[in-house]
């Protein structure tokens, strides 16, 4: 198996609790990983993004060839598009639908929309909407994971134990939201099918 | 043992741990930082008593772990490659020097300069200075190579220094780890003048660095990190260097490449397997991220056959290599633009909501209009960001602490009303002399050390500037009256302007020292009080 993804969003906004968890989990599975980003500036509100490669043979490049990626989990819709040239023809791309709004020309929001709707294999997910619903706002990225998990060749269990294992430390009641999130997520992708 | 899951600096801090380190020695900068950070945080590292403290510069960094060598421990030094120009004296020096116990110099270099001033090279100042290089192409390869490199340090007597790029240092993968061994015992060098750089001792000590060149070659032709993998089809023979290895085999199912390859991890370069590689193929594609450095000497110099790399243009001049830059140099595909849809905007980085800098701005730039635009001499950090809009308050950012020196000579070439903005970590990195050519000259300046209690740009590390530069200040000689404060905060406004106004206007050295934490630090001071308390 091998599953090329690439994650995007805004500095601040936390891909990197994202990445901990599929890392978690492919570690956990014995699988080998890379994951790659640049980073190294506290101030926040620039775009970011990072590199996630999953196998269960060794990984060559710590970065995923253009067109080559399976899945792009963006927390936000504009990000999304960045790294568009990335995912391949029948790649997945799977993105909140709620703006970060930080800089003077951002772009009519329904614009955007009819881009993303423009790629084959799309998902837009109001991730913060069903993280509130749950009355915990901060776990909207592990809605955004559930939403794409159908996507990624990696048992879905694997998700699940990972949490434990970044949570745990913060106690029983956090790590059964984040469950919740995730579960939440994937069904409101499988209810799209 | 069960592997970890590092960052290509963490695995290289975890290697010099599990290598008996005795201690690292860094200032912070992108993408070494974390290096550093990870044997702070470490608890074995906590426990043996592991020097990690920050140092002022890369200067003095290298000089202490020069001295940790010199009382026989091992000793790291890590910086981003400019700062290797800071430490460019003390480094070229140490080569002549040799070394006790084992020293290695890691420096990690910002290809298409992600968060520098440029993307310079750092192995041709290995070769410059004649030492050995290592350049590991993936994170395991980091880990080993550090475990291994001390020992290759006192085995051949020389610093060696250990070439990382960004991609590396900044990209997560499972490591491996081997069992840790005990630091050295203290010892003095043999030759008790072996780090006596009197003319006299240097020309002995250099000609015996000469003479090892030949024993480096040979280890690099004998390293496990150099390989000659052979290939079927001869029709070209590559040339693999650190990272760019990984580029190649991604192009090809399961790795398997059709022609003879040179896999490179250890310098000098083995002359005898690039050799044979010229000798069996019809032409050489060289692969490095980076400068051109292995192209440049090989091009001209090995009879006629076709050398393709960087400098033909069949990869790019510049930037950070990546596997469809090297697919489109084995002709596996056409090179072609990236698609960015229309309605995307750029997002560049700005200064934090809240920040105080933005506030020493907004009264600095009320001020300036009076004078005219061009006037402010900027440095490196978070306030570097001044340059862009909205605030477009700098005209200067070149290298750490030049603010303040680059104000002067203007100010020397008539310049009137100039005004240097630096932060306080820059000021205690390479500002302070600056500032004393200023007073000793009685420049009329204005300095602005913005004080946020903290090097913010890298991540928020521990300022040597906390609580210690009005005296400093007050001790290279400015006047008591002329250097003053403020709290850059919104309602303080019309003070700032005053304050500011008031120096500009006084013909000779002010400094002026607006504090404030910058509020990233003090949002994770505050997230690790609630923490402890959550413990306790
Ligand atoms: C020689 C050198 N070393 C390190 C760096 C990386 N670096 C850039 S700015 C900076 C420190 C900035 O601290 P400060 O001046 O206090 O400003 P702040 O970011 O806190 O506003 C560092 C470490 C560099 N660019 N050059
Ligand atoms: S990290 Fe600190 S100094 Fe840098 S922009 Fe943010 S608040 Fe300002």
């Amino acid at each position: 198996m091998k599953s090329d993804i690439i994650l995007s969003g805004v500095g601040g906004q936390g891909i990197l609790s994202i990445a901990a968890t599929i890392g978690t989990a492919a570690l956990q599975s014995g699988l080998y990983m890379k994951q790659s980003e640049v980073h190294g500036m506290s101030q926040r509100g620039g775009d970011v993004s990072s590199n996630m490669r999953i196998s269960d043979k060794p990984i060559a490049s710590d970065l995923i060839p253009k067109g080559k990626a399976d899945v792009i989990i963006s927390v936000e819709p504009m990000e999304a598009l960045r790294y568009i040239s990335y995912l391949k023809p029948d790649g997945w791309l799977i993105t909140n639908s709620k703006p970060f709004n930080n800089i003077p020309n951002y772009p009519d929001i329904e614009e955007i929309y009819k881009e993303i709707k423009k790629v084959k294999n799309h998902i837009i997910v109001d991730a913060d909407a069903i993280a509130k619903e749950l009355k915990s706002i901060r776990s909207s990225n592990i809605v955004m994971l559930g939403a794409a998990s159908p996507y990624i060749d990696m048992d879905y269990e694997s998700f699940k134990k990972a949490l434990k294992t970044i949570f745990g430390a913060k106690g029983q009641d956090i790590v059964d939201k984040n469950i919740l999130a995730l579960d939440k997520g994937r069904e409101f992708t499988l209810s799209q099918k | 043992m069960d592997k970890l899951l590092l960052l290509g600096d963490e695995a290289i801090g975890q290697a010099a741990i599990d290598a008996g380190l005795s201690g690292v020695y860094a200032y912070p900068g992108t993408p070494s930082t974390e290096i550093t950070e990870y044997i702070q945080k470490n608890k074995v590292a906590k426990e043996k008593g592991i020097h990690s403290e920050w140092a002022a510069n890369e200067k003095t960094a290298m000089e202490a772990a020069i001295g940790m060598s010199y009382a026989g421990k091992r000793s790291m030094v890590c910086m981003k490659h400019v700062g290797l120009n800071v430490a460019a004296d003390a480094f070229m020096n140490s080569a002549i020097t040799g070394v006790n116990g084992g020293m290695l110099v890691v420096v990690a270099d910002d290809p298409s300069m992600h968060s520098s001033q440029n993307e310079q090279d750092s192995r041709y100042f290995a070769d410059f200075a004649l030492i050995p290089i290592l350049e590991p192409s993936n994170q395991q390869e980091a880990y080993d190579m550090i475990y291994d490199g001390f020992e290759l340090s006192e085995k051949f007597n020389t610093p060696i220094l250990v070439r990382i790029t960004t991609r590396l240092a900044h990209s997560r993968a499972g490591i491996l780890r081997k069992s840790p061994k005990e630091e050295n015992k203290n010892s003095l060098p043999t030759n008790l003048k072996q780090f006596v750089l009197l003319p006299s001792i240097a020309r002995k000590n250099y000609k015996v660095l000469i003479g090892n060149q030949v024993h480096f070659e040979k280890a690099s032709e004998e390293s496990t990190y150099n390989k000659y993998i052979d290939g079927k089809d001869k029709s070209l023979g590559i040339i693999a260097a650190g990272i760019s290895y990984n580029y190649l085999l991604e192009n090809y199912e399961d790795g398997n490449v059709p022609y003879p390859v040179v896999k490179i991890g250890q310098y000098p370069l083995p002359s005898d397997m690039i050799r044979k590689l010229y000798e069996e193929c019809d032409e050489i594609l060289i692969l490095e991220d980076g400068y051109p450095f292995i192209e440049n000497k090989m091009t001209g110099v090995l009879g006629d056959k076709k050398i393709k790399g960087r400098l033909t243009g069949d990869l790019p001049r510049d930037g950070e290599l990546n596997p469809n830059h090297v697919a489109v140099a084995l002709g596996l595909e056409k090179a072609k633009e990236d698609y960015v849809a229309e309605v995307i905007a750029p997002r560049p980085p700005a200064l934090c909501p809240g920040c105080g800098h933005t506030d020493v701005f907004l009264a600095l730039n009320e001020v300036m209009a009076d004078y005219g635009p061009g006037r402010v001499f900027s440095d490196i950090g978070c306030y570097t960001l001044a340059a862009l809009p909205p605030l477009n308050a700098i005209n200067t950012c070149v290298d750490m602490g030049a603010s303040i020196p680059m104000a002067k000579g203007a100010a020397d070439a008539g310049m009137k009303h100039v005004v240097a903005f630096i932060g306080d970590s820059t000021f205690t990195h390479s500002g302070m002399t600056g500032l004393l050519d200023c007073v000793y000259e009685k420049t009329p300046i204005t300095v602005i050390i913005s004080d946020n209690d903290t090097t913010g740009m890298t991540g928020g590390q521990a300022s040597h500037a906390e609580h210690v530069l009005h005296q400093i200040c007050k001790g290279l000689g400015v006047e008591e009256e002329h250097i003053r404060s403020f709290i850059p905060l919104r309602k303080n406004h019309d003070e700032a302007v005053k304050i500011l106004k008031e120096e500009i206007e006084y013909e000779g050295v002010s400094v002026i020292i607006p504090h404030r934490e910058c509020v990233r630090t003090l949002e994770r001071k505050n997230k690790m009080k609630i923490k402890a308390k959550k413990i306790n």
